[in-house]
Parts: C-alpha cells; sequence; structure tokens
C-alpha cells in the first residue's frame, strides 16, 4: 500500500492533526506573553502563577497522561525548591538558569529513585505512599541544619539571570523568567505527549493489561514520566525559591499537593492545559478571598471540592459559587456563611439525586444546543 | 524507660481508639475518609467548651464527646458520605480534604488557632507510685478507659449479634445483603459508633496530642499508619499497629529526637511496598 | 519436526484449588488448534500462563524450544506470542487507528520515541491502514473505540493482536457475544489468517471448532482429557460424555 492511496494520507493528516496548534492555544500564549508588556503592576502575582501553572503541569502529566495517584508531588517542588537555594546560598552555581537546571536535575534524580514506590499496589497504596514520602522529605529538610530547620533557608541573593538581567523589587524579571521557562518546558511536555511515547502513556492510563500485552513494558514507561515529571515539579520550586530568594518547609506542605490536585480538578486532565488553566483560575479568586482572612479561603476552597465530587467539575463550582454570592448578596457575617453554608451543603446532599437529575437534562439540553449551532456553522461555511 | 514504655502505651491506645473507626470505615466500606480527624478534633473541642466554660465535670464531659461526633458523624454520613461510596478512593481523598479543609477553617476562625487545654480535676493531675514508677495519674485514665473500650469492642464484636453482621459484612458485602443483613443500616450505626470513638479519643487525647485547628491534618498520617499497617480485616491489627506507632513514636522523639517522626514515614512506606494489605490483614487488598 | 510451543507439566494451583493440572501440551508451526471444555476448565487460565499474565506454580512453558516460563508478558509479546481477550481489552479513549499504529510502532521499537510526532511515521501508518483495511474497520478508525458498536470492537481485538505481528497467536473465544449479523465478519478473519501464523483458538461453538481446527485438545477441571485430530475427539465416547452431561444439566 503505497503513500498515494487516499485513505493513507487521510489517515496520517487526521493523527497530524491532533498534534497542530489550535487558535485558542495561540491566543493563550499570545496573551501570556504580552502580559509582560500590559499587566506589569502584576507581575508579583503572575510569576506565582507561572510557577504554579507549572507544578501543576508536571502532577498532570503523572496523573492525566499515565494515570498515576499521588498526594505528595510536592516532594519534588520542595526538593528542587531547596537545592537552588542551596545551589545559590553558598554560590556553588550562581548563574539562576544553570541552577535551575541543576535542580530539575536534582528533583530527576528523587524522581527516579522513588518512582519504583508507585509501581506496585492500589491507589490507596500510591496515595500513603507518595504523601509518605514527602513527609519524609519535610521532616529531613527540618531537621537539617543546613537546610535551616524550621526558619527556612535565608540569606539568598540571585545573581542576575544569564549573567544580564537581575531581579527587580516589580518582579519583572523573576516573571520572565518563569514565564520564559514554562514555555519551554511547555514545548517540550506538548511534543512528547503528541509523540508514540505519549500515546503508549495513554494506553497505560487507559489498560494496563492490554497495553503490557501488545509488548509494552509498562514499569519502564512509568518510571519514565514520573522521573520527567519530577523534574518539571522541581524547576518549578527553583523558580520559587529563585523568585523570592526564601525557601521554607512549607514547599513541602500537604497543603501544597493537595491544591495542585484541585488546580487538575478545576482545570481538567489530560490535555496539559487544565494545569495552567486552573492555576489562573485559583490563583486569583485565592488572591481576592484571602484577604479576607486566610481562613475564608480555606473554607470556600474545601466547599468547592466537596460539591465538585458531588455534583460534577461544572454544576458543583456553580454550586459553590451561588452559595458563596448568596452569603455576600445577604451580607453575613463569616460565622453565619459558615452555618448557613453547612446547612445548604447537607440539604443539597440529601437532594442529590433530584439535583442530578435536573442538571443531566441541562446538560443534554446544552448539547443539543450546542450540536444545532455547529450545524448550522457548516451549512453557512 | 518503663515511663517512656507507659507514655507509649498510652499514645498507642489513644491513637487505636481515634483511628479504629477508620480502619472498620475502609474494611467495611472501601472508604477512604481522611476527614476522620475531624470527629477527634470535635470531640476536643466541645470537651473544651463543656469544661472549661460551662464547668461540666471532665468525666461526665466525655460521654458529651462520644455523642456530640456521633450525632454529627451521623448527619455527614447519611447527607453527604453515602454519594461517595462509589466513587474511587481519589475522589472520596478529595471530598473528605474538602470536608477537612472547611471543618479546619471553621474551627479556627470561630475558636481561634491558639491550643487549646483542657482544665483537668485534680485528681487527675500530677502522678501516683506504682511499684516504684511515677505513672501519670492521667495516662493512667486514659490507658484505662481505652483498654475497657477496646474490650468492649472485640467483645461486642465477637460475641453479639450486630458484631457477627458487621464482621459478615466486612468480609463480603454482597453475600451479607444476600443474607438479609441490612449492610446500610449495619455501616450507618458503624460509621456513628466510630465517629463517636474518634470524639471521645479527641476528648481525652486535647492533653496529650495537642489541641488546635489543624488537628485533622497534623494527625491525618498517624491514623492512616494505623489503618494502612494495621489492615482492615480485624481490629486486633490496628490495636497491635497502634501501640507499636505510639511506643515507637516516644521512645524515637526522646532517645533519638533528630530523627523525629521520620522513621514512622519510612516504616509506613516499607510496610506498604512489601505488603500493601497491611501487616496484619488476611485477605488481599480490594 | 520442532512444536512450534509447548508446555511440559505446567500446573497452577490458588490457594486450595487445583485450576491448572499437569498440562503439556505440543502445538506444531502453522497449527490450528482448539482448546475446548466445559465451563470452568481452566482454559482462560492456560493462556494466562502462556501469555505471562499468570506464573505457573510448577512446570515450563517454551517458545520455538526457548524457556519463557519466568518472562513478563511484554517480552514474551516481542518474542512473538500474542492473545486476545474473552472480553474486549481495548484502549477506550483512544480510535483503531491510534491502537493498531501503537502496537505496530511498539513492534517496530519506535514506541520510546518521545520527539517525533505519532502520524510522522509512513511506515507505521500505511501498515496500520493495511490491518484496519484488512478488518474492515477502515470506516470506523477515527472513532473513539469505547464509542463503535460490539462487533467492530471485537475484530478491532482481533485485529490488535495480528498487527503485534506474531508467530503465535491465541485467541480467546473471539465469536463470544458477536451478535448473529456480524459474527461472520469474525470467523472470516480468524479464517483468512496467514498459514505461517500458529494459531490456538478457545472456543465453545463447535461449528467453528470442527470446521478451522485440525487437532482439539479437551479440558476438564484442568487437566487434558483427550487430544487429537477433530474426527477422533468428535468419536470419543468420553467426550460426548463430558459434554452431554453438561447439556443435561443446562437443559
Amino acid at each position: 500500500m503505497s503513500m498515494d492511496k487516499p485513505i493513507v494520507a487521510q489517515a496520517r493528516g487526521y493523527l497530524l492533526s491532533r498534534a497542530r496548534w489550535s487558535p485558542f492555544e495561540i491566543i493563550f500564549w499570545i496573551v501570556a506573553f504580552a502580559s509582560i508588556f500590559f499587566l506589569q503592576s502584576k507581575h508579583l502575582i503572575l510569576t506565582e502563577i507561572a510557577i504554579l501553572g507549572l507544578f501543576a503541569l508536571s502532577l498532570d502529566l503523572i496523573l492525566g497522561y499515565a494515570g498515576i495517584v499521588s498526594l505528595g508531588h510536592a516532594a519534588f517542588f520542595g526538593f528542587g525548591a531547596y537545592v537552588a537555594g542551596l545551589l545559590a546560598k553558598h554560590g556553588i552555581i550562581k548563574e539562576p538558569v544553570l541552577a535551575m537546571l541543576a535542580s530539575g536535575v536534582a528533583a530527576m534524580a528523587l524522581g527516579f529513585v522513588t518512582s519504583f514506590l508507585v509501581l506496585r499496589g492500589s491507589d490507596l497504596t500510591r496515595l500513603m505512599v507518595t504523601l509518605g514520602v514527602a513527609l519524609v522529605l519535610r521532616e529531613i529538610a527540618n531537621r537539617l541544619d543546613i537546610t535551616g530547620g524550621a526558619d527556612g533557608l535565608q540569606g539568598i541573593v540571585m545573581e542576575p539571570v544569564l549573567g544580564h538581567f537581575a531581579f527587580d523589587i516589580f518582579g519583572k524579571t523573576a516573571y520572565v523568567y518563569s514565564l520564559v521557562t514554562l514555555f519551554i518546558l511547555f514545548l517540550v511536555a506538548r511534543r512528547i505527549v503528541n509523540s508514540p511515547f505519549g500515546l503508549s502513556l495513554r494506553s497505560v492510563k487507559g489498560n494496563p493489561l492490554r497495553a503490557s500485552a501488545i509488548g509494552i513494558n509498562v514499569n519502564i514507561r512509568l518510571v519514565a514520566v514520573y522521573t520527567i515529571a519530577a523534574g518539571y515539579a522541581g524547576i518549578a520550586g527553583a523558580l520559587l525559591t529563585q523568585a523570592t530568594q526564601f525557601a521554607s518547609l512549607s514547599v513541602f506542605d500537604f497543603e501544597r499537593s493537595a491544591d495542585v490536585m484541585l488546580i487538575l480538578i478545576i482545570g481538567g486532565t489530560g490535555y496539559l492545559y487544565g494545569g495552567l488553566i486552573g492555576s489562573v483560575l485559583f490563583k486569583l479568586v485565592q488572591d481576592y478571598l484571602a484577604n479576607v482572612n486566610p481562613q475564608y479561603w480555606q473554607f470556600w476552597l474545601g466547599l468547592v471540592l466537596v460539591m465538585m465530587i458531588m455534583f460534577g467539575r461544572v454544576y458543583g463550582a456553580v454550586m459553590a459559587t451561588i452559595i458563596y454570592v448568596a452569603c455576600l448578596a445577604l451580607k453575613l457575617s463569616f460565622m453565619q456563611s459558615i452555618i448557613i453554608t453547612i446547612i445548604a451543603v447537607a440539604v443539597l446532599g440529601l437532594m442529590r439525586p433530584q439535583i442530578l437529575q435536573i442538571t443531566s437534562r441541562i446538560t443534554e439540553r446544552a448539547k443539543a444546543a450546542l450540536d444545532g449551532v455547529k450545524a448550522k456553522f457548516r451549512r453557512s461555511a | 524507660m518503663l515511663t517512656i514504655l507507659f507514655d507509649g502505651i498510652a499514645y498507642g491506645m489513644l491513637l487505636f481508639v481515634v483511628a479504629c473507626g477508620l480502619a472498620v470505615t475502609l474494611g467495611l466500606m472501601n472508604f477512604v475518609n481522611l476527614a476522620h480527624g475531624a470527629f477527634a478534633m470535635a470531640g476536643g473541642y466541645i470537651t473544651v467548651v463543656a469544661v472549661n466554660r460551662l464547668g461540666v465535670p471532665f468525666l461526665a464531659a466525655l460521654p458529651i464527646a462520644f455523642l456530640f461526633a456521633a450525632v454529627i458523624g451521623v448527619v455527614l454520613e447519611r447527607t453527604l458520605y453515602v454519594h461517595v461510596y462509589a466513587k474511587t478512593h481519589l475522589e472520596q481523598v478529595l471530598f473528605t480534604i474538602g470536608l477537612v479543609f472547611m471543618s479546619v477553617a471553621a474551627v479556627d476562625y470561630v475558636m481561634g488557632s491558639q491550643q487549646q487545654f483542657v482544665t483537668l480535676p485534680s485528681y487527675l493531675q500530677g502522678q501516683i507510685n506504682l511499684f516504684g514508677i511515677g505513672i501519670g495519674r492521667y495516662r493512667l485514665l486514659i490507658i484505662a478507659v481505652c483498654g475497657l473500650l477496646t474490650i468492649a469492642l472485640q467483645f461486642s464484636l465477637a460475641n453479639t449479634r450486630f458484631g457477627s453482621r458487621l464482621r459478615a459484612a466486612v468480609d463480603d458485602a454482597r453475600v451479607a445483603r444476600g443474607l438479609g443483613i441490612n449492610v446500610n443500616a449495619v455501616f450507618a450505626i458503624t460509621f456513628a459508633v466510630g465517629s463517636g470513638l474518634a470524639g471521645l479519643g479527641g476528648a481525652l487525647g486535647a492533653e496529650i496530642l495537642g489541641l488546635d485547628p489543624h488537628f485533622p491534618l497534623k494527625f491525618m498520617i498517624y491514623f492512616l499508619i494505623v489503618v494502612t499497617v494495621g489492615g482492615t480485616s480485624s481490629i486486633t491489627g490496628p490495636f497491635i499497629a497502634s501501640l507499636l506507632l505510639g511506643i515507637g513514636d516516644v521512645a524515637g522523639k526522646y532517645y533519638a529526637p533528630q530523627f523525629g517522626s521520620f522513621i514512622i514515614y519510612i516504616i509506613m512506606i516499607v510496610v506498604l511496598i512489601w505488603r500493601p494489605q497491611g501487616l496484619f490483614s488476611r485477605a488481599v487488598a480490594k | 519436526m520442532a512444536p512450534v510451543l509447548e508446555t511440559k507439566g505446567l500446573v497452577k494451583e490458588f490457594g486450595g484449588i487445583t485450576a491448572t493440572n499437569d498440562v503439556s501440551l505440543t502445538v506444531q508451526k502453522g497449527a490450528r488448534h482448539a482448546l475446548i471444555g466445559p465451563n470452568g476448565a481452566g482454559k482462560t487460565t492456560i493462556i494466562n500462563l502462556l501469555t505471562g499474565v499468570l506464573r505457573p506454580t510448577t512446570g515450563t512453558i517454551l517458545l520455538e524450544g526457548r524457556d519463557i516460563t519466568s518472562l513478563d508478558p511484554h517480552k514474551r509479546v516481542q518474542l512473538g506470542i500474542a492473545r486476545t481477550f474473552q472480553i474486549n481489552q481495548l484502549f477506550n479513549d483512544m480510535t483503531p487507528l491510534e491502537t493498531i499504529g501503537l502496537a505496530v510502532s511498539e513492534r517496530l521499537e519506535l514506541g520510546g520515541q518521545w520527539w517525533r510526532l505519532v502520524g510522522s511515521k509512513s511506515v507505521v501508518i500505511e501498515e496500520s491502514v493495511e490491518i484496519l483495511d484488512r478488518f474492515h474497520l477502515a470506516d470506523v478508525m477515527d472513532h473513539r473505540t469505547g464509542d463503535l458498536p460490539y462487533g467492530k470492537q471485537r475484530l478491532l481485538e482481533i485485529a490488535l493482536a495480528i498487527a503485534c505481528k506474531p508467530n503465535v497467536l491465541l485467541l480467546d473465544e473471539p465469536a463470544a457475544g458477536v451478535p448473529e449479523a456480524e459474527r461472520h465478519d469474525i470467523l472470516d478473519a480468524v479464517a483468512a489468517l496467514p498459514k505461517d501464523v500458529t494459531v490456538m483458538l478457545i472456543e465453545h461453538d463447535m461449528d467453528i471448532v470442527f470446521s478451522f481446527a485440525d487437532r482439539i485438545s479437551v479440558l476438564v477441571n484442568g487437566g487434558l482429557f483427550v487430544e487429537g485430530p477433530p474426527d477422533e475427539v468428535a468419536r470419543d465416547p468420553r467426550v460426548k460424555a463430558v459434554y452431554l452431561g453438561e447439556e443435561v444439566v443446562h437443559g
């Protein structure tokens, strides 16, 4: 069968089109880079978003593409953060980009060594083992003198990036540096997931039994992606240390692993942008709500999580937002909001079957409407 | 040395009382409840309020803590948890983490973030001298209460009708249903009792474990270790695991403080890799 | 002639149950070997043992004279033995083109290449399309596998094993659950398998067995009961008793 046959060309075209850049993607990155110039006052939070996005991207690689669940991904984030801090503080590698890459390699090594722990056992085992690894690292960082213990690594002074671009107090250098790093790593990840290797990961996630029955060495693929993801997370941690010139124990916190998991739930897994979009939403809402008081943010975050699991991603988010807005509109104090929310959640839980009927009907109608609109476009095209 | 052993046993038995509900929940309904620590926290805080502010005698506050946590457990189970049983472990984990966040934030805001202490009655303070060893009276109470509870649990599991229904349902829920056992009712009651025990453990443990709004997160890993190392097919497994964990943690902190808790975590990882179903479990993990 | 597939004293015990009881099989190259027996006789267990999904309690398995008893499943596939599953084991979120393409590229050892794009290797695409066409799946090659009708999924199940270019192909009830109207597609595909590929077939449908097989092994309670050419097995009164007994029970 030669390449001239139309069906072969059609097959090839179909496969290659899956990796083609969609307009949405192009707009996303144009806006991201444009923000360097148009959102100058927001560079500090944008840097946080970029770093968080990279961290979430790394979790997407293992969770969304390989199906590995982890409650301790912060282990690699934190490890990269501390390695970068130590490299800078003790003048071992002064140039930030090199130090960042070195931290990534260190995190990859840690990922490789611990990858064997996630190959065996059930999802529950994986959740606990990954949690355990993160806790072990946190304890080690807590105990060692060299890591500064509970006070963290202080006194880090960063040299200019690539010898030219000094870190400034407005965070512009940090933002450009983080964004460019994120973009490059994103491009690499995008190539990986659209490669035969990435396809094999999807098959492992979808049906590991069949994957090994067609000759795929499942364990080696999982080790490979886990190692890469660890490297990405480590680089994100390194960027945090370099941007803030500080590394604390909180980089290993359980909340960090849980937050990035939540970000992927919000944004969706398996298409690489879930972590990026989710991070933007997460950080913006967090910034807005945490200004009231930190417990405020944690409370509503918990509510979103509960609602999303009970009613699905979209409806759960909508319902959590409705409850929140209702509390605002009724000008309730936080105390009153807590009570009202608890009652609301209990009531919604009791009525869940009925609510699910309504939401599935809405989804059906929305899909039908969307199909109708699509058909109209095709006809007029 | 004996004091350390004694303290470790008290700590371990406390962990057991709190964690046994979690073990049964996991074994019975295959449900991972990371919010289990929140019930202990609830018991602890209601005791603080009752004893410190309302003047309720300490020993009377203990059953109040049990009931308070049990009621919360029943309400939560019937309205929320029941919808999550069929979901994946990851979704259950995320769901219960959400509940933990909500409860931690709420308690932090309402009660403040400082550690709470229960004013113990005078007869529970200080030590008594037993065979030449100084034994803390409070820890003695803990061992006594927890010991009695453990015996009561084991007795009711082995010798009551409810106990045999529970054991049947843990062994194989489908077959149990086929035999006419109302597994959902068994579970609701078990969940209530498990939560109540957690509350009681939290009340007793406020002095020893430290009570603050972050309790559920701080101790989550300990309860998980008890359950994973001890397995979920009996209560003897978690009991032994709790004692080992309690003694190990206290002894570790005393003899090798630079290692702290991290030996515990490493042991957990090693056990999970070697025997994913737990050290004492009969069956293979589901 | 040396057999292409051989087992010697294969035993598999689960706790107190002996699922496979001292099975010694010999399969010649190019054979069409059917494995039949009542439900629960242990036929799928044998396939699981041959492919490495299960490890035997004792006994050896030889593929083209080479001892593969302790090899991992994916290694055995690389040595040329592939199987299909009784219940479809497919990648529901992938398309048939991606599925077959994956098997082909893995076989050509391109699977680890993370820098190429899927679809950039023409030899993979050509072969994948050819296989899909052969199995009447070309028209649905870009549909989601999970959305395909059962008959098409079953064809994909077999096509996927074929894409591994095995020397030995183990088919576990290939026509099971397929609606009557689509059965002939499956049977034609099985009949059209290359003559140099050795096929071992588990089947309940006796018409398929007797029209396809040149040798039949009857498995009862994990042990080899009777073995021989189809007409011998058909005439054997013991075989009739085993199956007749089952028919009486099931009415």
